[in-house]
């Protein structure tokens, strides 16, 4: 007679399932940050700012895709909502760059990585695509809606949805860039202290102070300085990028330095992902 | 079959500062104690053995796999425990491990079945949903064990699990690492620098001293060989001590004690026939396991 109810501890049970390598490691730690950044997973607290952010770009989006149906003389692109939603960006990227990586320097994690097959340039490439993916959401989704808005109202048939598809690719790439610039920065000045509120601060201050830079070159008497105004701060270098590839004219006037934005900008996503990858080699080692 | 092997396993770093010299230590599977004071090397040893540090000269085996090399393996096969405190603490303990798990490389069902798991194998079952931060630090010290065993290694490397434990929660904590070792067939290292606490628990000690290697053995041979016995007697005892050792037995006294090293079979016979011989009255006359601890003073010394 056996005895019922009575629940028997069966013991330690060896796991005998696949296992799935670093490849997979790397997928989970990019899907973790994603989720991550909207606040998915985590305390109601933590999901109040991504998805205000998010509304207010959403709602923008909603406003100006109404207005231009009804006027359609109104000139204003894809690439311009990324500009008006610049102050937007800056406040998402301080609060989303220390969540991803500043919490898991002060509670001390970074061992518990890096004992698994997980590298320092794993973790740094997860963490960076995930913000990259989240800033890029943030811009992109707008811009679709944007989108659909004019394509559903175009009175020129699928010549005019095409148009608009034209319009729309090469502002989702200005979008990337975007995410790519602030994704660099932003995590760079995260991974360099555990303290969410000073990396807050840090990231900010950044992208805050260098405009007055711009706005004193712009204003010197020569043409050369002025034109390069903007690459003494993120936001403007970006707009020249934008200016030189795209063929319109975004803030400043570049004059025929459009290269020289194109290759900073380069230089300057390049160089954060450098230092982020000497940063957590240095971390990964301890 | 050794699990760990290494050989003349030296790491020097930066500034001149040595951690670890000409280590060369064979270990069997089981409960291994690997204790030292405060800066022996210990970390050192382990990180090695992780792979996130390279030696700067000799060699490393974990399982027969180089950690240098094929440092993916290796992790793949071990699970580790830091010392300090390494938890966030806005997550719940399912939650974690769970993450941990998957970091690990288990797919996602199976890592969540993984965590729930092992979570209740160190004891925190009720208790997984709720956020680390309002845990004690033995609830902690579980998690922390939990997750180096997520992933199901054949061996566990545990830095100080002990630190910070109450006496309650040090004993129940050793107990599951004893349970861990045996019933779970897991090879676990435990670091640490109380001798007394890891002697109960291990099957083999390496104890290592300013990045040297002390001593590395099965408990079994190190106590055994060294069995003393205690000889007390009402009065005499002077007497006795000088008759043992005409008799070439090697004597220490210790109070009203004598103990007499257990170097021959009939020690413990010709004990009795001093003691009969001077007519003296024998209290007491029982055999007395060294404690492990004796050894290392007793060869420390000797080295110098």
């Amino acid at each position: 007679m056996s005895e019922t109810g009575v629940i028997h501890d069966i013991g330690y049970q060896r796991y005998t399932g696949p296992r799935l390598g670093r490849g997979a490691g790397i997928g989970a730690l990019y899907v973790h940050g994603l989720r991550a950044a909207f606040g998915l997973g985590r305390s109601a607290k933590a999901k109040i700012f991504p998805w205000l952010v998010a509304g207010i770009a959403l709602l923008v989006a909603v406003i100006i895709a109404a207005i231009k149906s009804q006027f359609p003389e109104i000139t204003f692109s894809y690439v311009d909502l990324d500009n008006q939603l610049s102050f937007m960006i800056i406040f998402f990227s301080a609060i989303l760059a220390p969540t991803l990586v500043s919490r898991d320097l002060r509670s001390n994690t970074l061992p518990l990585y890096f004992s698994r097959p997980l590298r320092a340039a794993d973790y740094v490439a997860a963490k960076f695509l995930a913000m990259v993916t989240a800033v890029w959401l943030l811009l992109g989704v707008p811009q679709f809606i944007m989108f659909l808005g004019a394509a559903f109202t175009t009175k020129t048939g699928m010549k005019g949805v095409w148009h608009e598809v034209q319009d729309l690719v090469p502002a989702w790439g200005y979008s990337l860039l975007w995410a790519l610039l602030f994704a660099g920065i932003g995590l760079l000045i995260a991974s360099l202290t555990g303290k969410q509120a000073f990396a807050a601060g840090g990231i900010v201050a950044v992208f805050l102070m260098t405009t007055p830079v711009v706005a004193v070159l712009a204003q010197l008497p020569s043409s050369a300085a002025n034109h390069m105004a903007g690459l003494a701060s993120p936001i403007t270098l970006i707009n020249g990028v934008g200016s030189y590839l795209l063929g319109s004219k975004i803030g400043l006037d570049i004059g025929r330095y459009g290269p020289i934005f194109v290759i900073e900008a380069f230089c300057l996503i390049a160089a954060c992902l450098l230092l982020l990858l000497a940063r957590y080699r240095k971390v990964s080692a301890l | 079959m050794n699990i760990i092997a290494t050989q003349a396993l030296t790491k020097t770093y930066g500034g001149g500062v040595t951690a670890l010299s000409d280590l060369t230590v064979q270990v069997e599977p089981g409960v291994i104690g690997l204790v030292g004071a405060n800066g022996a090397g210990k970390s050192t040893f382990i990180k090695i053995m992780l792979g996130l540090i390279a030696p700067t000269a000799g060699s490393v085996r974990v399982f027969d796999i180089d950690p240098v090399t094929d440092t993916d393996k290796v992790r793949a096969r071990v699970g580790y425990m830091p010392e300090n405190d390494c938890l966030p603490p806005d997550v719940s303990a399912a939650e974690f491990v769970t993450h941990l798990g998957r970091m690990s490389g288990l797919p996602r069902t199976a890592a969540r079945e993984r965590a729930s798991e092992t979570l209740r194998h160190v004891g925190l079952y009720e208790e997984r949903y709720r956020q680390i931060g309002g845990y004690s630090t033995g609830m902690k010290q579980r998690v922390k064990l939990a997750q180096a065993l997520v992933h199901d290694p054949d061996l566990l490397l545990l830095d100080e699990p002990t630190n910070g434990l109450d006496p309650g929660g040090r004993d129940a904590m050793l107990a599951l690492i004893h349970r861990i070792g045996t019933e779970f067939g897991i090879s676990v290292v435990v670091c640490s620098h109380l001798l007394g606490e890891v002697e109960r628990i291990c099957d083999s000690l390496i104890a290592i001293q300013g990045g040297r290697l002390l001593r590395a053995d099965r408990i079994s041979s190190m106590t055994t060989a060294s069995d003393l016995l205690a000889v007390e007697v009402s009065e005499g005892t002077d007497q006795l001590a000088a008759r043992l050792a005409e008799l070439g037995l090697t004597v220490t006294r210790d109070d009203r004690l004598l103990l007499v090293a257990m170097d021959s079979e009939d020690a413990h016979d010709r004990i009795l026939r001093a003691v009969t011989d001077l007519e003296l009255n024998l209290h007491r006359l029982d055999q007395r396991r060294h404690r492990v601890a004796e050894l290392f003073t007793a060869k420390e010394t000797a080295d110098v």
